[in-house]
């Protein structure tokens, strides 16, 4: 009745058709609303600057475990994500050697020297974009205005605009008028490549929690902590501060929900998670309010990286039955 | 009334269709029939006859003196052919008594009504429970009449029926529900009484809305007993898990659910208790649900215990295609089985025989971090972790992140989407740990 042999194993034996790779997937389709969008604001050029960083990203993983002689898993999607992430974070205006070289960065320094997928102990993008301010600063921060026209393969040679962020913080771009906040909800403004459409970011975000690919956690606490702090915290005393803006502005929609939700650099206890968003919404606050740069959720998701495994350890969830026996 | 459930978990195809709606056929087995000494938890049995010696329908075969163990009867009449090792579904051989059915089911003196429900004794319903061999027959088979016997101390306030069955592909108590209501409120009528409850429970997963009615109307008629509605998600019909939700209590880490006052049986056991006190017929036959994509004719069978898999998946007319994995019991927890040549114990609530395709293994790839396992636990533990240091084999770690409370359901293997084998390993880790205590004692 039965001709081949059968084959025996420890249960389940049965598994859900969910891979790597379609999770890796639906955060690309998160992300496309954002490209699109970039695309319409800064033109061709965002949707080159971030094919190029896409390309470097997967060709830097493909020349690791090829040297290596690992299994090569570009197919998994994981690299184009990163690729997609750090692109966002750079300006349209970037000439275009720097995302190959944020890409091979990232995967290579970042993610691969650590040990691979899931073992990177940072946002590789995030981590290459600190990187790639530190060392071409000028570059990094020659934001334009939407519809500038920017020509395709030349580097632009552009004024740059003031950001939101940096309008609110009065230093150099005191005197310029904010925009308004339907232009800060469309994108309609001044800032890197994937971070101005809180508006597309929002339809990714919640596509990703609908998907299960991240709980509402992290990007839930983190939004609304640096509302509440930059709320009391204002300019002019306690309680006045210009909560919708800084909300609204800068990378805070892309790194609460695609950033700082990295499953590798962030918690995995749901506790974790909550000290995670509360945690990178407070430094963002900080450095927003106190510190000297006008922009802080970089930062602020990369040292909660740091922190991420400690935490872990410290709130590991009440298990089951954790009660004291009847007497 | 809103559907009751617990905190994890998983929503795995339930793939009951292929049974669900087939009424249970009753199957008889000509040839011979295996009986393995040792189908509970607890003692093995000593065989009562030996070979050449003629035995009837229920007559008591194997027995032990000790007080974790059941006895096991004979299923049709005929004579002891031998008395040696055979496949057992656990995968070892095991002592058995192999009888040669004569097909006449002559039925054996001993098998007489026990009296009235409402005149019989606690006490004597514990004896009828335990000379009838019942055992739980969910998959664990834990000998009944022990669960019946909890220490003075121990005041039991809730019994619940399982009726959860959150196994995907198994009907056979779904099937019961439909078809012998009555005896599973008169199962449960006994409990009540040995534990001198006037409340009993009965957990029902919301996608079996027929059992739910047909057991409502059968409750209602009784009074005393509760239908309780579950929401359906695996493991809900987990012990600990069904006791939490009907009552609201957690079991301890490490305790029995005798310590908060709970005791949980099966819609199978119920009914077998049903038939040892009216008919006086101890636990010879059980429903089976054969099922799976290969098999070509799905089916819930009433079939004698000893039966061997392959006389029931003959009866289901073969298979459609080369099956790759056959299981006793659900895809979740059941165990692979490596022949088809083994028998139907106190315990098989199933027979699964899968494709290729459904039981396609994709090799591990790298733990993402994503965390689907810790949300899945029911238990609440971190699966990711444990399973990170029992593969380092670092035991005292496991150990920490309480490995030994994993109830090893395979829900955290069951989304990793790295396809890990997390609750593999734990077991693994977990086996370790309690052989390591136990040697120290």
């Amino acid at each position: 009745m039965i001709n081949n042999r059968l084959i025996v194993s420890s249960s389940p034996h049965v598994r859900s058709e969910e891979t790597v790779s379609s999770v890796m997937l639906d955060v690309v389709i998160a992300l496309t609303p954002a490209l699109i969008a970039a695309a319409y604001f800064f033109g061709f050029r965002a949707l080159l600057v971030t094919a190029v960083t896409v390309l470097s990203c997967v060709v830097a993983e493909y020349a690791w475990q090829k040297v290596n002689h690992q299994p090569i898993t570009i197919n998994d999607w994981s690299a184009v994500v990163t690729g997609i992430l750090l692109a966002f974070n750079l300006p349209a205006t970037v000439p275009l050697w720097m995302p190959v070289v944020g890409g091979f960065f990232a995967i290579i320094v970042v993610k691969q020297f650590f040990g691979g997928l899931g073992q990177n102990f940072m946002n590789p993008a995030l981590a290459a974009r600190a990187f790639l301010l530190a060392s071409w600063p000028v570059e990094m921060t020659k934001w334009v205005d939407p519809f500038s026209n920017l020509p395709l393969l030349k580097t632009p040679d552009v004024i740059s605009s003031a950001t939101p962020l940096a309008i609110l913080k009065g230093t150099e771009a005191a005197g310029q008028t904010m925009p308004s906040i339907t232009s800060l909800f469309l994108g309609n403004i001044g800032g890197t490549i994937g971070e101005t459409s809180v508006l597309m970011l929002l339809i990714g975000g919640l596509w990703l929690i609908y998907r299960k690919v991240i709980s509402w956690r992290i990007p839930v606490t983190f939004i609304a902590t640096v509302g509440v702090l930059t709320f009391i915290f204002g300019k002019d005393g306690f309680f006045t501060g210009n909560a919708i803006y800084h909300v609204l502005s800068g990378g805070l929609m892309l790194g609460a929900f695609f950033m700082a939700t990295d499953y590798a650099s962030s918690p995995v206890t749901p506790k974790g998670q909550i000290i995670m968003g509360i945690g990178a919404g407070i430094i963002t606050s900080v450095i927003r309010l106190y510190g000297g740069y006008p922009e802080g959720v970089s930062y602020s998701i990369l040292l909660m990286n740091i922190a991420a495994p400690l935490i872990d350890r410290y709130t590991t969830p009440v298990k089951f039955g954790e009660v004291k026996v009847r007497a | 009334m809103k559907a009751l459930t617990f905190k994890g978990g998983i929503h795995p195809h339930d793939n009951k269709h292929h049974t669900e709606k087939i009424a249970i056929k009753s199957l008889k087995t000509p040839g011979k029939l295996f009986f393995p000494i040792q189908q509970h938890i607890g003692a093995p049995c000593e065989p009562l006859v030996a070979v050449g010696d003629e035995v009837k329908m229920g007559q008591k075969i194997a027995d032990s003196k000790a007080f974790v163990s059941a006895p096991i009867h004979s299923s049709v009449s005929g004579k002891v052919v031998a008395i040696e090792p055979v496949l057992h579904p656990g995968g070892s051989k095991v002592l058995s008594i192999v009888i040669e059915n004569d097909g006449k089911d002559t039925v054996h003196e001993s098998v007489v009504p026990k009296g009235d429900l409402s005149t019989l004794e606690p006490k004597q319903i514990i004896d009828i429970v335990r000379e009838a061999g019942i055992v739980g027959m969910g998959g664990a088979a834990f000998p009944t009449h022990v669960k019946l016997s909890p220490p003075p101390d121990k005041k039991i306030d809730y019994v619940i029926v399982n009726g959860a069955e959150c196994e995907p592909y198994l009907t056979a108590d779904h099937r019961m529900m439909l078809e012998s209501p009555e005896d599973i409120i008169y199962g449960l009528k006994a409990i009540m009484k040995v534990l001198g409850l006037n409340k009993g429970y009965i957990g029902i997963e919301e996608n079996k809305q027929d059992a739910i009615k047909v057991m409502k109307e059968y409750a209602a008629k009784e009074g005393g007993i509760e239908i309780v509605v579950l929401k359906t998600k695996y493991p809900q019909g987990a012990e600990k898990q069904l006791i939490k939700v009907v009552t609201g209590r957690e079991v301890p880490s490490g305790g029995l659910p005798a310590d908060v006052g709970a005791i949980v049986n099966n819609i199978s056991t119920c009914t077998a208790i049903a038939q040892a006190i009216k008919t006086g017929m101890p636990l010879i036959s059980r429903v089976v649900t054969v099922t799976g994509s290969a098999v070509k004719q799905p089916a819930n069978y009433l079939v004698r215990i000893g039966t061997s898999f392959r006389t029931l998946f003959e009866a289901s007319e073969g298979f459609n295609e080369d099956p790759a994995k056959i299981i006793m019991g659900g895809p979740m927890m059941g165990i692979a089985q490596f022949s088809i040549d083994v028998p139907v114990v106190k315990g098989t609530s199933g027979l699964l025989a899968l494709t290729k395709k459904d039981v396609a293994l994709k090799p591990e790839s790298p733990c993402i971090r994503c965390g689907k396992c810790v949300d899945a636990c029911p238990m609440n533990l971190l699966p990711i972790y444990i399973s990170a240091y029992a593969k380092k084999n670092d035991l005292e770690k496991a150990e920490e992140y309480n490995a030994v409370d994993c109830i090893e359901c395979g829900s955290c293997s069951y989304v990793c989407p790295s396809k890990r084998h997390l609750v593999q390993s734990i077991r693994v880790a977990k086996q370790a740990i309690i052989a390591q205590k136990r040697a120290k004692k």
